[in-house]
């Protein structure tokens, strides 16, 4: 007699289902309307984004369903939310881009919600198996937009090499998970955990270790960095602000899942693996930094650096450790998007300039651009009352709250030699003799820079909401 | 009893020998025949774990996917096939080797049922077992129910590696005649045929 087979829950992968049914739609829109549509269904797709942050805001379902592989929780819909509207952001800081280099394809944006898609679903990945699949959704289709530009050697090369990367990446991801597997008897988080409980064998440790190493990469953290400043200078910018953003947001999230939910008995093994990458990746974050000259390499440094300072909060293992670590991906977003909007911006004579010499004399050419951008500088480097430094103090607070004392010390003292490569910018900006100035900035640019110079300056205003709502976030984790 | 570690141990060991020439050796068309060993090696373990289907779909589709790859190699790689023939006695110690081992393997499997028939019972048993539901029966049971998630997720990685190869490949040539099936259909014999009345002695 065949079984009865429920019908899963549907409710709480709405906005997923939403997403990857409207990409489909968008594709077939595309392929039979040409080249032309490409205006439209770059408008639709920021129409989808929003009706997704809609679907994860108010249509509820928490909750697991597929037999535990999927979960929504509170911790999970504010991520989601902040991804989507990081790749909203991204899709809208490309149309100018799109029009004047001359790449408006439609597939741009329908690759963009696809890899948001399977941030998505990284989010809420509740088992190995989801975990994976979520994940090479997302870099597969980041690849590709890494290589969009195909008729530039740089950006295929960005492109090419972001994939061998990260396929060596995924084979570590799937080699550690195999281990745990075999050591645990299970895929899903919570029956990994239960399993660990009873006490860890040695393999299961390396499998650990291998797990930790795939997901290191995604977030770019030391010593799985290298691809980092090639990828960011060789792929269009836009691209680059959307790699530097969205993607980063749901590794950092996949990961305080993985080690909060399937390793949280063996919370001692991986804190010693996350206060290990921290600290290199704040080190050579702040040092490696400093001979920069191209704008974009500097940027993929300072993100390594800003993801080892996010993951000073996740060492402390502790539900203000994670809170800490969301109120900092919160700040480094809009801080991230505002920095690459100016950087978007520098135009002269119908090309791109990336050199830093460059935003020579901009305060006395364009002085609100520099005014945005120096405050979007300060509060990178962490100085109150700007919203970095109180992205840096949650983290520094929840390490010593912890009893890391040596780890909040490093992180201080790296930010302040992170400052310097930040602060001259500033100087550069302010008291530099001027260059010939930049082409008008474009509208959509403008308004991303004003909205997050605007959350920089005053984030006072609106930061007891934000920690409040990562608290609940952080405490439907523990 | 001894048999199972010893074939496990045996077809792992080839695998990874033969994986490592896949990336070691200097011949792409080495590396191909080196593909080949280890896809079949590794259909052994597959089917030392009672995965028979997985095990034959593996020969099917990889071993057939690796002729389409050699074709590829062929084609893409400016390999000289005039110089690799005058070498075709270098490269048969090589080749020799590779159909040795998979002989070896293949008579150990057969005789190995011969020498302990009780190693037939040693297998790893699916689950559930082959008397309830076949191989293929088990996992399409599983894959469209417990795991229909994972099925259409990696569905949607498939369709995003499709969008990738089209919009970093596919290039619309100008000036290239097609086939256009309405414009042939709507032809009227007006717009096709012309009379012309000639004069005879003069030309059109």
């Amino acid at each position: 007699m065949p079984e009865v087979i429920m019908m899963p829950t549907l409710t709480p992968l709405l906005a997923e289902l939403v997403l990857a049914l409207g990409a489909l739609g968008l594709l077939m829109f595309g392929v039979f309307a040409g080249e032309r549509s490409a205006p439209t269904v770059t408008g639709v797709s920021i129409g989808l984004l929003g009706l997704a942050v809609l679907l994860v805001l108010f249509a509820g379902g928490d909750g697991t369903t597929f037999n535990g592989a999927f979960i929504q929780d509170s911790f999970a819909r504010f991520m989601k939310v902040l991804t989507l509207i990081a790749s909203g952001f991204a899709i809208a800081m490309s149309v100018g881009y799109a029009r004047l280099a001359g790449f408006q394809r439609f597939e741009y944006p329908i690759l963009i919600v696809l890899a948001t898609l399977g941030m998505l679903l990284m989010i809420s990945a509740n088992d190995l198996i989801s975990l994976y699949l979520g994940l090479e959704l997302q870099s597969l289709a980041i690849y590709v937009l890494a290589a969009i530009h195909r008729d530039s050697i740089r950006s295929t090369e960005a492109g090419l090499k972001y994939f061998v990367l990260g396929a060596l990446s995924s084979g570590m991801l799937l080699y550690g998970s195999s281990l745990v597997y075999g050591f645990t008897g299970h895929t899903n988080f919570i029956e990994i955990a239960n399993v660990l409980a009873d006490g860890r064998s040695t393999g299961l440790v390396i499998g650990l270790v291998f797990v930790m190493a795939g997901l290191a990469f995604k977030i770019s953290a030391v010593p799985f960095h290298m691809w980092t400043p090639d990828v960011y200078e060789g792929a269009p910018t836009p691209v680059t602000a959307f790699l530097a953003a969205a993607p980063k947001l749901a590794a950092m999230a996949l990961t305080i899942r993985v080690v909060t939910e399937a390793f949280a008995p063996i919370s001692m093994d991986w804190q010693q693996i996350v206060a290990f990458v921290s600290i290199a990746s704040m080190v050579l974050g702040a040092f490696a930094a400093i001979g920069q000259r191209n704008i974009k390499r500097l940027m993929a440094y300072s993100s390594i650096g800003h993801m080892g300072y996010a993951l000073v909060g996740l060492a402390a293992g502790t539900e203000l450790g994670v809170q800490s670590v969301i109120v900092y991906l919160v700040i480094y977003v809009p801080m991230t998007l505002g920095a690459f909007a100016c950087i978007l911006s520098m135009r002269r004579q119908e090309h791109m300039v990336e050199d830093i010499e460059s935003l020579a004399g901009l305060s006395r050419t364009q002085p609100m651009t520099a005014f945005m951008l120096g405050a979007i500088m300060f509060s990178l480097a962490g100085i109150p009352p700007l919203a970095g430094f109180f992205a840096k103090y949650y983290v520094f607070l929840a390490a010593i709250e912890a009893n890391l004392y040596w780890l909040a010390v490093i992180g201080v003292v790296m930010s302040v030699v992170g400052a310097f490569y930040y602060l001259r910018i500033v100087k550069l900006m302010y008291f530099d003799e001027a260059e010939a100035s930049f082409e008008r900035m474009p509208g959509e640019l403008k308004a991303v820079l004003v909205l997050s110079g605007a959350f920089v300056v005053a984030f006072l205003v609106f930061a007891s909401p934000i920690i409040n709502a990562a608290g609940t976030a952080a405490a439907s984790l523990f | 009893m001894i048999l199972q570690p010893i074939f496990f141990y045996l077809f792992s060991a080839v695998t990874i020998a033969a994986a490592l020439m896949v990336i070691s050796s200097r011949n792409p068309v080495h590396s191909v025949l080196f593909l080949i060993l280890a896809f079949f090696n590794s259909a052994g373990l597959f089917v030392l774990l009672g995965a028979e289907f997985i095990a034959m779909i593996l020969v099917v589709v990889y071993v057939g996917a690796v002729a389409v790859l050699f074709l590829f190699v062929v084609m893409m790689l400016d390999v000289d096939f005039v110089e690799l023939r005058q070498g075709f006695l270098q490269y048969l110690p090589i080749g020799a080797l590779i159909g040795i081992i998979l002989l070896v393997e293949l008579v150990a499997v057969l005789g190995g049922t011969i020498i302990a028939p009780e190693v037939a019972q040693q297998v790893a048993q699916p689950i559930p077992p082959l008397a309830e539901a076949s191989n293929i029966a088990a996992i399409g049971e599983l894959l469209y129910t417990k795991y229909i998630f994972f099925f259409q997720t990696a569905g949607l990685v498939l369709l995003v590696a499709m969008i990738g190869a089209i919009v970093l490949t596919l290039r619309h040539k100008e000036g290239v005649k097609r086939q256009d099936i309405g414009a042939q259909v709507g032809r009227t014999r007006e717009a096709a045929v012309e009379l012309v009345k000639v004069k005879s002695g003069q030309g059109i």
